[in-house]
């Protein structure tokens, strides 16, 4: 066992990288259940994002293109979930969990042709003078483009749900449909939009996993991450800052336990590789006991009756 | 004679099995409180719904100071200068004051402006609101404010107010009158749905009668009876329960420092209750909803239990026992919700009729059900209380409010209580069947049964309850006599006008 192998600074850039899908993801689906749906599909979304984004870069070439494609990927599975649950007022929680399964089939089906292949690489960033400080220079300066992404998308959707007329809004959505249809706002049309744009951050994480985190396509590759969006979402009562900060330990826990697998800390690996989720979700519901509730509209299907 | 501000002609709207609103037409003046009355489904949510451009009508006409008016959507009606006040509010529990505001305006000014504007306009018209409070913590009467609020902010000709004091203390709807005479002062007309024939009496200036979708008369309020009024809304004569002198007998229901938490959220806890009833006697509990009738509901019936001695039937602790093991003492409940606690929905009557008459009717044995004997004591309810409905096998959804009402109601009462509670047993059913529930609790009463009533209709209470007691934020003042009893006192019972006061301008 030699703990000194690992390399602090290493350890905090790779957590941010780790710590990205997860992110998107949780950010995704952290509007969608504002605006009071509950599309449990987020892996379904996330897995159809990652092979949909490794294969439109390995024939373009271009990474970037394979992130759009990722992200319109995600939003076109969401679609299904829309038509079920905004259309044909299906049960939200079956329709995610077929979204899922579908995903997930539909995505291995597509990327048959594509194991072991190496996707074109994205290449980090570099700002002269900025990303060579010593220290905080690898750790934040000298990521790629798409880990900021996640970052400003956090912001964005922080910002635009406490200070938009837009945010409003859909919160009033998510919390009472009744009330905000009677007061004119299309609640349908509002809901869809934010199942969209939950699809399209779900697709952009999963391609994150492929293209840049792993990167190569593998099978069933999300390997459980939208599950923990969806955890994740809960336990950051509804909150943008406080899901980056529990993507951010998750990552961060994920990585320490591989790099102490590494070192040979005698603590049986089983324990390690179970100890992200379990250290997350204690420290989220320590910070959700201030009794955030969940939006009162969630998961409720809404029918405008007369 | 001058053009009215609004002027229905020949409105119609059909639903699937049911015409709402069937050729209905009025005109309302400028600066005119103008009184829509009507039976629950007569048809005036709907009519109002259509003026507020939330329903389109099949056929017939609008015009809005004489020019065509066919609002596609609310924000088009709110724009025309229509403004509604909701019957169930449209509010947003997790939002604050000034963001519930915001969501009803077209174009809101920052949240800062609209902050002290709130301020200015609840200041001037004498309803006092904190823009930053979230709204879930506000009291009923607190909610319409803002309700209110949100409309005059936005400089309205025509005020929609939808039955908007049905949750407020008589003081409380003294002040929405003097606010509302104010506006009327100011030119603002107002369209005022209501079936407290009262208040229209001394607050309109014309009414319009709705009565199963057709506009069947039209009267001037303060020159026409409540009684008349009431019997062009039914359509028939109505009949006043009788009440016959009774002495009471010894105390039935003893309930001593009764304090438990709420279940809910935003629920009110309950604080050292203490009321004692009698055989055969009426106790009648009001209060604004949400002071906490549901959690009185749920304590007695054993749905939230609490400590033994806090509950006694007839000396006999049972605070601490289930709502089954209440039930077979003779312990009953009618709660108020009727689809969903009451009864259940998809189910049919006659298992309706056995999930709360199994235990005391013995319509089980071992487990097995005894699909016969439910039946028939299921049908023995359809008849002793006239529920229209083709037969047991009907589910509870299939039947109209009143109807189903008349359902819960008497599968209690038929299954000869010791104790009866029930909440709000009237509530949204017509005059005639109302008539007949209260026939119907007065009547066990007489048989030596002690009933708790929880009622917001004051009427209601006054005409059937022999004392009187007012829950406000979950404490209960102490009962007093009905006879003798005076408005201002009840309304003091029930906590006063909570912090309102008069319009000043």
């Amino acid at each position: 066992m030699d703990l000194g192998e690992i390399n602090p600074v290493l350890l905090v850039a790779s957590l941010m990288v780790a710590a990205t899908p997860l992110l998107l993801a949780a950010i995704g689906e952290l509007v969608v259940e504002k605006a009071g749906v509950l599309n449990l599909g987020v892996e379904g979304m996330m897995i159809v994002g990652a092979i949909s984004g490794f294969a439109i870069s390995v024939e373009t070439g271009s990474p970037w293109l394979g992130f759009v494609a990722a992200a319109i990927g995600g939003a076109v599975l969401s679609l299904l979930f829309v038509l079920l649950t905004q259309v044909a007022l299906a049960n939200q929680v079956a329709s995610g969990l077929a979204l899922t399964l579908f995903g997930l089939g539909f995505s291995a089906l597509l990327g048959q042709s594509y194991v072991g292949i190496k996707p074109p690489s994205m290449g980090d960033i570099h700002i002269p003078v900025i990303s060579d400080i010593p220290v905080i220079g690898p750790i934040l300066f000298q990521h790629d483009p798409i880990l900021y992404v996640g970052i400003a998308l956090t912001a964005a959707v922080w910002a635009t749900l406490k200070y938009t007329r837009v945010g409003l809004i859909l919160r009033a959505v998510g919390e009472n449909h009744d009330a905000a249809h009677a007061l004119g706002y299309k609640v349908i049309k509002i809901r869809i939009m934010a199942i969209l744009f939950g699809g399209a951050c779900a697709g952009l994480g999963g391609a994150y996993i492929s293209l840049i985190r792993v990167p190569q396509w593998t099978e069933g590759m999300t390997a459980g991450v939208g599950w923990i969006a969806l955890a994740l979402v809960v336990f950051a009562s509804w909150k943008p800052w406080r899901a980056l900060l529990g993507a951010y330990l998750f990552g961060g826990i994920t990585v320490l336990q591989l790099n102490l697998q590494a070192a040979g800390v005698a603590i049986p690996v089983e324990y390690l590789a179970m100890s992200p989720y379990i250290i997350t979700i204690l420290v989220l519901v320590i910070l959700s006991a201030d009794k955030s509730s969940a939006p009162a509209s969630l998961g409720r299907t809404f029918h405008a009756s007369h | 004679m001058t053009t009215p501000l609004l002027s229905l002609q020949g409105l119609t709207k059909a639903y699937p099995g049911v015409v709402a609103n069937d050729q209905v037409s009025f005109d309302i003046g400028e600066g005119e409180v103008h009184a829509l009355l009507g039976e629950n489904g007569a048809g005036k949510s709907t009519l109002v719904k259509m003026i507020y451009g939330l329903v389109k009508p099949d056929s017939g006409t609008m015009m809005l100071r004489g020019q065509a008016f066919a609002p596609p959507e609310p924000r088009a009606a709110r724009s025309d200068g229509i403004a509604m006040v909701f019957q169930h509010f449209s509010l947003f529990d997790a939002l604050n004051v000034a963001e519930n505001i915001a969501l009803g305006m077209e174009n809101p000014p920052p949240m800062g402006d609209l902050a002290s504007r709130i301020r200015e306009v609840s200041e001037t018209y004498g309803l006092p609101l904190d823009p930053f409070r979230t709204v879930g913590d506000l009291s009923a009467g607190e909610r319409q404010r803002v309700e209110i609020i949100r409309c005059l902010l936005q400089d309205p000709k025509l005020l929609i107010m939808d039955e908007p004091t049905s949750v407020l203390t008589p003081q409380e709807v003294e002040i929405l009158f003097e606010t509302l005479n104010k506006l009327r002062s100011e030119g603002t007309s107002i369209l005022y749905i209501s079936h407290k024939l009262e208040e229209i009496r001394t607050l309109c200036d014309h009414a319009t009668i709705l009565r199963l979708g057709k506009n069947v008369g039209e009267c001037v309020p303060s020159e026409t009876s409540a009684r008349d009024m009431a019997e062009m809304m039914v359509g028939a004569t109505l009949q006043t329960p009788e009440r016959s002198g009774r002495a009471f007998g010894e105390v039935a229901l003893d309930v001593s420092g009764l304090s438990v938490p709420s279940p809910s959220e935003f629920g009110t806890a309950l604080k050292n209750v203490h009321m004692t009833v009698r055989k055969g006697e009426v106790l009648g509990i009001g209060g604004v909803a949400g002071n906490g009738q549901d959690e009185l509901l749920g304590v007695l019936s054993g749905e939230i239990q609490t400590t033994a001695d806090a509950i006694k039937f007839n000396g006999q602790p049972i605070g601490k026992l289930g709502p089954t093991a209440r039930r077979r003492l003779g312990v009953l409940t009618a709660p108020e919700e009727r689809l969903g606690h009451a009864a259940a929905p998809d189910m049919s009557l006659t298992e309706n009729a056995l999930l709360t008459g199994s235990v005391r009717e013995g319509l089980e044995r071992n487990g097995f059900l005894k699909w016969a004997e439910t039946k028939s004591f299921a049908e023995k309810i359809i008849s002793a209380f006239d529920v229209r409905t083709p037969g047991p096998e009907n589910a509870a959804r299939s039947l109209s409010g009143g109807n189903l009402q008349k359902f819960v109601i008497g599968r209690e009462v038929l299954q000869d209580p010791d104790v009866l509670v029930v909440n709000q047993p009237t509530w949204g059913v017509d005059a005639a069947a109302a008539a007949s529930i209260r026939q119907a609790i007065l009547d066990l009463a007489a048989k030596g049964t002690a009933v708790i009533c929880i009622s917001q209709d004051l009427d209601e209470l006054m005409e059937i309850s022999d004392s009187f007691a007012a829950l406000n934020e979950g404490r209960l003042s102490a009962p007093r006599e009905t006879t003798g009893l005076t408005v201002d006192e009840i309304g003091l019972m029930m906590g006063g006008a909570h912090g309102m006061e008069v319009a000043h301008v």
